[in-house]
C-alpha cells in the first residue's frame, strides 16, 4: 500500500531535476558588464552593431568573457570592473550620442543555462541598490490648461463667425460665455458646438446677461488625462535613456501615477534633475537655400540641427511658434488618401501666427524642433503645401503608423506636458543592498539548520525525510522565483524563511498522525498510509487560509510588501507539493517495499 | 524522543472561564495602549523623510543635529542606528519645505564635515501615506472576510467566527505591544501582521478539524470532552510546528539586521500569541456559540417550498 506508481515517482523526479536546473544560475554570481542600446527607432541592435562593438573592443585590447546580442541590446561581460569601465569609455567614444552605453551586472552562469531561459532571481532595489520614484501627474493642471486654451479658441471662433458676445471667462472648471441677447446665444451655441466636440454646453440667464456655460465631457476628461499620462511616460522614457541605466522600469500605476525604478543609480540628484526637466518645442522655417559650410558652422542667422534619421538640416533662427501654442497632437489618417498622418491642434494665437507664416512660405519646408537639455532635435520637417488657417494642421506623407504615433507623442511631449511631482522616493545604497542579501541569506541558513537538527533528533528517519522534503521545498521555491523572474525583495527573503518554518507544519502533522496510529496499535505500513491520508485534509485547510492572506497582501501591497506576498503564495504551493508528495515518495522508497515491517524509526 | 506523552485529556474547557478572563484582560490592556499611546506610525504612513547614513568614523549625533539645524532642519530626529557608525535621520513632512530634494541637501551638508556614505533614503509624500493606510485597512478586511468565508464553507459559521475573533485578538495584541513600546509601525510590520493572521488561523483549523472528526467518531461523548480531546491530541503538533516557525523567525530577528527588525518582532509576538489564542480563545468561543453534533451530522434536508407568483 505504500508504493507510488512509476509515473508518480518519475513526475517527482522530473519536477526536482527541473527545479535544480532553474536554481543553478543563482549560484554562479555576477560579473561586471556593459550594455549597449540604440536610442533612435531607426537604429537597431543587430549583427552589424555587434561587429562594430567587437572591433572597438579588440582595438582597445579588451577581451570580453561573453559578447551577446539579444532583443534590443548588446551585452559584453568582463572579468573585472576596470575593463568594464574602460570598455564603457571606448564604446561611448565610438558610438556617440545615439546609443546608451550602460554599466550592468550579468550572471556568470554558463551559456546553455541562459539559452534555456534559466536566469538568476530578479533582485529588487532594496537588495541590489538603486532609486525608486513614484511620480504624480498633476491632472488638474492638465485639465485647466485644456480649458484655458479652449476659452481662448472660443473668442476667436466667435469673432470669426461674427457673433456678438460680451465676454469669455473661466470660472473654476466652467467656461462662461456672455451674450447680450438670446438670438446671439443660440447662434453662438450652434457654432461652438460644431467646433468643440469635447465640451458640453448649457444655457443660463443671470440678470440681463445671457450665459452659455461649457464644461468638459466626462469622456473628454478621461481622454485628456490618459493622453497626459502617456505623454509623460514617453518623456520619462526618453530622459531615463539619457541616464544610461541598464534595466530601468517606467510604469503606469493607477490613473495618475508613474513608477520609475533605476537600479544601480546612486546619483539621485542628477536623476531627479533629468526626470524633472521640461522640454520645449519650437516651429521654425527650414533654410534650404543655404548649405552647411565646409567648416560645419551654421550660416549667419541659422542653426544646424539633426533630423531623427541623422541627416543635418539648416533652420532659420526666428521662431514661428513655441510648444505652448499646441493644444494637442494625435496620430490619424489623411482624409484624402488614407495615409498615416499627425493631426495638430493649435490654440487661437498659434493659429493666427501659423496662418501668417504659411501664407508667406508656400512650397518651403518648416521644421518642428524638440529641445531638451539645451539640445534640439528635428522631429519632422514637412513641406508647406498651402496657407493653413483655423489652427488645424495635418502632417502627412512618408511615414508609417508607428512613426505617426511617435511624432504625435514627441509633439505633445514638448507641448502641454502636465507637471509631475515626486511623491515617494526610496533609495538604497549598494552597500546596504549587499548587507541585506547577506543578512537574509544568513538568517535563512541558521533557521534552516536549527529546524533540521531538531526535526532529525525528534523524528529520526521520518525527521530526516521531513528535512529532505523541506530542502526540496526551498529548491522548488527558488526555482519558481527564478523562472517567473518575480522581484525578490528583503521582505521576500524573510518570506522564504517564514514559509520554510511554516512548511514543516505539514510534515509535523503527518509524523504526529503516524505516531498516534502506531500508539493505537495499528501496524506500521497501515499507520504510514492512514497518517498521510488523515493529515492531508488538514494540510489543505490550513494552507488555504494562509494563501488567502497572501493573495490579499499581493492585491493591496506595494513594492517590498508585494515581494513578500509573492514568496508567501509560491511558498505555500511548493510546500504542499514537497511536504506531501516528496516526503511520501521518500517514505515509500525506504519502507514501502518491505513486506514485513515491524518497526519504523519515528522516535 | 517525545515531549508530550499525555495519557489523559487535559480538561481545557473547564478552564474556559479563567482563560476567557485572561484573554479579555490582555485584549482590553492592548486596546487601552492603542487608545492612550497610539501607534508610532512610520514614515510609510505619516509621510516624511528617513535618511540612513554610514560614517567611516564613529559619529556624534549632536554634531549631526547642529549641521542639520544649519540648513534649516532643527527639528530633525537624529539617532544611532545599530552602531555608532550609522545614523538615522527623520524629518517629518511638516518641517520639510524642500520636498523630494531634501535628501540631497542633507547629504551635502553632512559631507562638508566628513566622509559619509548614503545607505538609504525614504521620502513619502502626504498623498502616498493616505493611500497606504487605506490599502492596509482594505487588506485586513479582505483577509478577515476571506478566512471567515472559507471556514464557513469548509466547516460552519460558528467555526469561522470563533477563529477570526481569536486571531483578531492576536492582531490587537501585536498592535498593543507596538503601541506600548512605541515601536515603529511600518508597512512591513503591517505585512507581518497580516501574515500572522493567515498563519494562526491555520492553528485553529487543525484543532477544528479534529473536533469535527471527533464528533463523527466519538458518538457518546459530550461537547466539552470532544474539544478537550481534540486539543490534547493536537498539542504536540501545535508546539512543535510553532517552535519550528519560531526558530526561523528568531533567526530573522537576531541576524536579519535593522531593516527586518520590527517585521521579525511582529512575527515573533504574533506566533507566540497564536498558540495561546487558537487553543484557549477559539475553542471556548466555539463552545459559547453552541457547537453541536448536529452541525456536522445533518438530518436529511427537505426540498424548500417555492414561492410562485
Amino acid at each position: 500500500m505504500n508504493r507510488y506508481p512509476l509515473w508518480k515517482n518519475l513526475l517527482i523526479l522530473v519536477v526536482l531535476v527541473t527545479g535544480f536546473i532553474y536554481t543553478l544560475p543563482n549560484f554562479y554570481g555576477e560579473s561586471p558588464a556593459v550594455q549597449i542600446m540604440p536610442l533612435r527607432s531607426h537604429l537597431k541592435a543587430d549583427t552589424q552593431l555587434l561587429a562594430t562593438v567587437e572591433q572597438t573592443l579588440r582595438d582597445a585590447q579588451l577581451a570580453p568573457e561573453v559578447l551577446s546580442l539579444d532583443a534590443g541590446s548588446i551585452k559584453a561581460r568582463f572579468s573585472d570592473t576596470d575593463s568594464q569601465l574602460k570598455a564603457k569609455d571606448v564604446l561611448h567614444a565610438k558610438l556617440g550620442e545615439d546609443y546608451v552605453v550602460a554599466l550592468n551586472l550579468l550572471s556568470r552562469s554558463p551559456v546553455w543555462l541562459t539559452e534555456m531561459n534559466a536566469l538568476p532571481m530578479y533582485l529588487g532595489l532594496d537588495l541590489r541598490g538603486g532609486v525608486h520614484f513614484l511620480m504624480q501627474v498633476d491632472m488638474k493642471a492638465a485639465l485647466d490648461k485644456a480649458l484655458e486654451s479652449s476659452s481662448g479658441d472660443m473668442r476667436s471662433t466667435l469673432r470669426e463667425a461674427r457673433i456678438p458676445y460680451s465676454g469669455v471667462t473661466l470660472d473654476g472648471n466652467v467656461i462662461v460665455v456672455k451674450f447680450r441677447d438670446a438670438d446671439a446665444r443660440s447662434k453662438g451655441e450652434a457654432e461652438l458646438k460644431l467646433r468643440f466636440g469635447g465640451l458640453q454646453f448649457d444655457n443660463k440667464d443671470a440678470g440681463r446677461d445671457y450665459l452659455l456655460r461649457a464644461t468638459l465631457k466626462q469622456q473628454e476628461k478621461l481622454r485628456l488625462q490618459d493622453s497626459a499620462l502617456q505623454q509623460n511616460l514617453v518623456t520619462l522614457r526618453n530622459r531615463v535613456n539619457e541616464l544610461g541605466v541598464a534595466e530601468p522600469v517606467i510604469q503606469q500605476q493607477g490613473a495618475d501615477r508613474v513608477v520609475v525604478q533605476l537600479p544601480g543609480v546612486q546619483d539621485t540628484a542628477r536623476a531627479k534633475d533629468i526626470l524633472g526637466r521640461t522640454a520645449t518645442l519650437e516651429v521654425r522655417l527650414v533654410d534650404d537655400d543655404r548649405q552647411i559650410g565646409a567648416s560645419g558652422a551654421a550660416p549667419f542667422g541659422t542653426d544646424i540641427f539633426k533630423e531623427r534619421d541623422g541627416t543635418s538640416i539648416v533652420v532659420k533662427k526666428s521662431v514661428i511658434l513655441t510648444g505652448e501654442r499646441i493644444n494637442d497632437a494625435q496620430p490619424g489618417f489623411d482624409s484624402r488618401n488614407n495615409e498615416p498622418a499627425v493631426h495638430i491642434n493649435l490654440d487661437a494665437v498659434g493659429a493666427r501666427k501659423f496662418k501668417e507664416a504659411t501664407r508667406e512660405n508656400v512650397g518651403k519646408r518648416m521644421a518642428i524642433i524638440l529641445f531638451e537639455k539645451g539640445r534640439g532635435e528635428v522631429v519632422t520637417a514637412p513641406v508647406i503645401r498651402e496657407e493653413i488657417g483655423g489652427g488645424r494642421v495635418q502632417i502627412s506623407g512618408q511615414m508609417d503608423t508607428t512613426e505617426a504615433q511617435n511624432i504625435a507623442l514627441l509633439l505633445r511631449a514638448g507641448a502641454l506636458a502636465a507637471p509631475m511631482e515626486i511623491i515617494e522616493e526610496r533609495t538604497v545604497g549598494p552597500s546596504l543592498g549587499a548587507d541585506n542579501i547577506q543578512r537574509g541569506f544568513d538568517s535563512t541558513k541558521i533557521g534552516f539548520i536549527m529546524v533540521a537538527v531538531f526535526m532529525i533528533a525528534y523524528y529520526l528517519v521520518f525527521g530526516t525525510i521531513s528535512v529532505l522534503a523541506l530542502g526540496a521545498n526551498l529548491l522548488l521555491l527558488i526555482a519558481l522565483l527564478s523562472m517567473l523572474q518575480a522581484t525578490l525583495t528583503l521582505p521576500g527573503m524573510a518570506g522564504i524563511a517564514l514559509t520554510l518554518g511554516m512548511a514543516i507544519d505539514a510534515n509535523v502533522l503527518i509524523n504526529e498522525r503516524i505516531r498516534e496510529e502506531l500508539r493505537n496499535g495499528v501496524p506500521p505500513q497501515m499507520a504510514i498510509s492512514t497518517g498521510y491520508e488523515n493529515a492531508f485534509a488538514t494540510i489543505i485547510d490550513s494552507n488555504i487560509t494562509t494563501l488567502i492572506a497572501g493573495v490579499a497582501l499581493f492585491m493591496f501591497g506595494s513594492g517590498p510588501v508585494k515581494g513578500f506576498a509573492v514568496v508567501l503564495c509560491l511558498g505555500i504551493l511548493t510546500s504542499m507539493f514537497s511536504g506531501v508528495m516528496v516526503s511520501r515518495a521518500l517514505v515509500n522508497l525506504i519502507y514501502g517495499r518491505r513486506a514485513r515491517l515491524n518497526k519504523v524509526a519515528i522516535g | 524522543m517525545e515531549f508530550f506523552r499525555i495519557k489523559k485529556d487535559i480538561p481545557f474547557m473547564s478552564y474556559g472561564k479563567l482563560t476567557t478572563v485572561i484573554s479579555l484582560a490582555t485584549f482590553l490592556l492592548a486596546v487601552s495602549f492603542l487608545v492612550i499611546k497610539g501607534l508610532n506610525f512610520g514614515v510609510d504612513f505619516t509621510g516624511g523623510t528617513v535618511i540612513e547614513v554610514h560614517y567611516a568614523q564613529p559619529s556624534d549625533t549632536n554634531k549631526v543635529r547642529e549641521e542639520l539645524a544649519s540648513i534649516g532642519l532643527p527639528d530633525a530626529l537624529v539617532q544611532h542606528f545599530g552602531t555608532t557608525h550609522d545614523v538615522l535621520i527623520q524629518v517629518p513632512l511638516k518641517h520639510n519645505k524642500m520636498g523630494a530634494n531634501l535628501s540631497e541637501q542633507v547629504l551635502t551638508a553632512l559631507r562638508a564635515s566628513g566622509e559619509v556614505e548614503l545607505r538609504r533614503v525614504e521620502f513619502v509624500g502626504p498623498q502616498v501615506g493616505k493611500d497606504l493606510v487605506e490599502d492596509g485597512a482594505m487588506a485586513l478586511l479582505l483577509v478577515s472576510l476571506g478566512i471567515v468565508g472559507y471556514l464557513w464553507i469548509r466547516f460552519e459559521w460558528k467555526f469561522g467566527l470563533a477563529a477570526i475573533i481569536a486571531n483578531l485578538h492576536d492582531v490587537v495584541i501585536i498592535l498593543g505591544c507596538f503601541a506600548f513600546f512605541q515601536w515603529e509601525f511600518s508597512l512591513s510590520v503591517l505585512a507581518a501582521v497580516l501574515a500572522v493572521l493567515g498563519y494562526s488561523v491555520n492553528e485553529s483549523v487543525v484543532v477544528f478539524d479534529r473536533i469535527r472528526e471527533n464528533f463523527r467518531k466519538m458518538r457518546k461523548t459530550g461537547v466539552a470532552e470532544i474539544i478537550d480531546n481534540a486539543i490534547t491530541r493536537t498539542m504536540s503538533r501545535t508546539i512543535i510546528t510553532h517552535g519550528s516557525t519560531q526558530l526561523m523567525v528568531l533567526a530573522m530577528l537576531l541576524l536579519g539586521g535593522e531593516t527586518l527588525h520590527f517585521f521579525a518582532l511582529a512575527l515573533t509576538i504574533g506566533i507566540m500569541f497564536s498558540i495561546y489564542s487558537s487553543v484557549l480563545v477559539a475553542s471556548p468561543l466555539l463552545m459559547m456559540f453552541g457547537v453541536s453534533r448536529e452541525d456536522f451530522i445533518k438530518p436529511e434536508k427537505t426540498e424548500a417550498e417555492e414561492v410562485l407568483p
